[in-house]
């Protein structure tokens, strides 16, 4: 065997310091240009902890990124056969993989993804579950005293949205007030719709007769979409809506004039819920083959009078 | 066989079933109902009239039982269509006859009438502002455009009624509600327009069948510049 090691030139190493300068470059234009137009924004305290969240793994999966194609092209320009002094693939012990290597590939991706498990823990508790649905008993909440109630209630093929603080109404339109901790609580009357609001931050399942709390604080007043996120049925490609964060001034002017404009129709809703039986009217939900339904108050969500 | 012979057989036989893929595939996702053009109905600028029916049977084709509605054409004749071409930024006067029985509302909040001129309707002359589906006749039906509020209860005949339409297009002569409302159309695009009474008999929750298929209880409004 011919001892080649005086010849070699020291590869890891040149290829460490280029990882190294590249990745740290990538990483800092990446953290300073691109990352304060990171989705989904900092509308709320949960939009902006997932902008940071997502800034985070980025930050740290561009130098794996670096690394694995700083690696592939160092190989392809410094081992391609075509170069001259490159000796031929024999195997043999050289080939059957490097220890060193081995080990640290193992222990930097397990660092990495055991970290990332922690950090991802830690902000899903410091953020009060980040914006997203915590079921109807929320582990995280946040320490707001006084948070907004917002029911979103999901059916084919619209979100709408009752406001328990002013008398119950419901709306097909999702305004919030600035600098506030919103408690959403999201259900469903037919099938599984998926409340997604996306400057929000907030997305949460809308499941038929399950309550699923999800809790952000608005900081910035602007303009929201709302999208389902759950195939939902023909028309779920229409089920959205745009939404406005605005002035708690404004908003209780909003919230007063629509209480009293909807106050008719308001008293025909069930009292506020949590949840409300989701199933049909005079469709019948399943099957249908008596064509008889009493529509029962029960059956119907809303009803307080049975029909005659 | 020649092996010229076999693979020329081959080769037809993949083409065909490569060609059946394709019309079925297209057939499905290509819409099966007519446009309606009502943009050069009436001078630029000018409100577009649209006059629509709502029956509980269309009474002809695949699904004849099928709930469906039914537009007439700037030349006068109803069609099955439910895709309607209107201009933008204009006003539109939208009168729906309304042929089928009602029931309670799921969510009584679609009883709000939203998104017309004046927040109201007018209900064979009278104009109310939402409906107590609970009471009366219930609501049949209602002609929704999720994207620019606009929500028109559609409050039903009495199922007792003796002249209940069974074919479509039904007449004046069959019992029926007169619902007027106007709305003025948003700018260019597309939106789909959809009724919120879950009235897909025998399907879940009442929205597959008729509620999912266009031609029948849901559609779109193309406005255009």
């Amino acid at each position: 065997m011919t001892d080649t090691s005086t010849r070699e030139p020291r590869h890891f190493a040149r290829m460490f310091v280029l990882w190294l300068v590249v990745a740290g470059v990538a990483d800092a234009l990446f953290y300073t240009l691109a990352g304060p137009h990171v989705p989904p924004g900092t509308m709320t305290t949960s939009a902006k902890d997932n902008q940071f969240d997502f800034n985070v793994l980025l930050v740290i999966a561009l130098p794996v990124l670096i690394a694995v194609w700083i690696y592939m092209g160092y190989a392809i320009v410094m081992w391609r056969s075509t170069r001259k002094g490159v000796a031929e693939p024999v195997g043999g012990a050289v080939a059957r993989g490097n220890k060193g290597v081995q080990f640290a590939w193992i222990a930097s991706t397990s660092t990495i993804v055991m970290g990332l498990f922690v950090f991802g823990t830690v902000a899903l508790i410091n953020g009060a579950g980040s914006g997203g649905g915590e079921g109807p008993n929320p582990v995280w909440s946040p320490n707001s005293k006084a948070p907004l109630q917002v029911q979103v209630i999901g059916q084919q093929w619209k979100f709408t949205y009752r406001y328990p603080s002013f008398g119950g109404f419901e709306t097909t339109q999702l305004i919030l007030p600035n600098n506030t901790t919103i408690e959403f609580h999201v259900t469903s009357l037919d099938v599984t719709h998926d409340f997604w609001a996306y400057q929000l931050g907030v997305k949460a399942d809308a499941n038929p007769q399950l309550d699923n709390v999800a809790y952000t604080t608005t900081r910035e007043t602007g303009s929201v979409t709302v999208r389902c996120d759950e195939l939902c049925g023909i028309w779920h490609g229409a089920m959205y809506n745009y939404g406005r964060v605005i002035s708690p001034a404004a908003f209780e002017a909003w919230a007063t004039a629509t209480q009293r404009a909807s106050v008719a129709n308001t008293k025909l809703l069930p009292p506020y819920a949590l949840t409300y039986v989701p199933d049909a009217n005079g469709a019948d939900g399943g099957l249908y083959p008596t064509n008889v339904d009493p529509y029962s108050a029960s059956e119907v969500y809303g009803a307080k009078v049975a029909a005659s | 066989m020649s092996l010229r012979g076999r693979l020329a057989t081959a080769l037809a036989l993949f083409l065909a079933v490569v060609g059946l893929a394709l019309w079925v595939v297209f057939g499905f996702i290509t819409p099966t109902t007519p446009t309606t053009d009502f943009t050069s109905a009436q001078p630029a600028g000018s409100p577009v009239n649209l006059t629509i029916q709502a029956v509980g049977a269309i009474g002809f084709g695949p699904h004849p039982t099928w709930v469906s509605y039914l537009v007439k054409t700037p030349a006068g004749k109803w069609i099955q269509s439910t895709i309607w071409k209107l201009p933008a930024h204009t006003k539109v006067n939208l009168t729906i006859m309304q042929y089928d029985s009602g029931s309670p509302l799921r969510n009584q909040i679609w009883g709000q009438v939203a998104g017309t001129q004046g927040g109201t309707e007018l209900l064979n002359g009278k104009p109310i502002s939402f409906y107590n589906s609970y009471g009366g006749n219930g609501v049949g039906h209602t002609f929704a455009v999720p994207a620019i509020g606009l929500v028109v209860p559609l409050v039903g005949v009495p199922s007792s009624a003796p002249n209940i339409c069974g074919t479509a297009p039904c007449t004046p002569n069959y019992a029926h509600n007169v619902i007027k409302v106007s709305f003025t159309t948003p700018s260019a695009g597309s939106y789909s327009w959809q009724c919120f009474v879950p009235c897909g008999l025998g399907t879940l929750y009442g929205n597959g069948g008729p509620m999912g298929a266009l031609g029948y209880m849901g559609g779109f409004l193309d406005v255009t510049a």
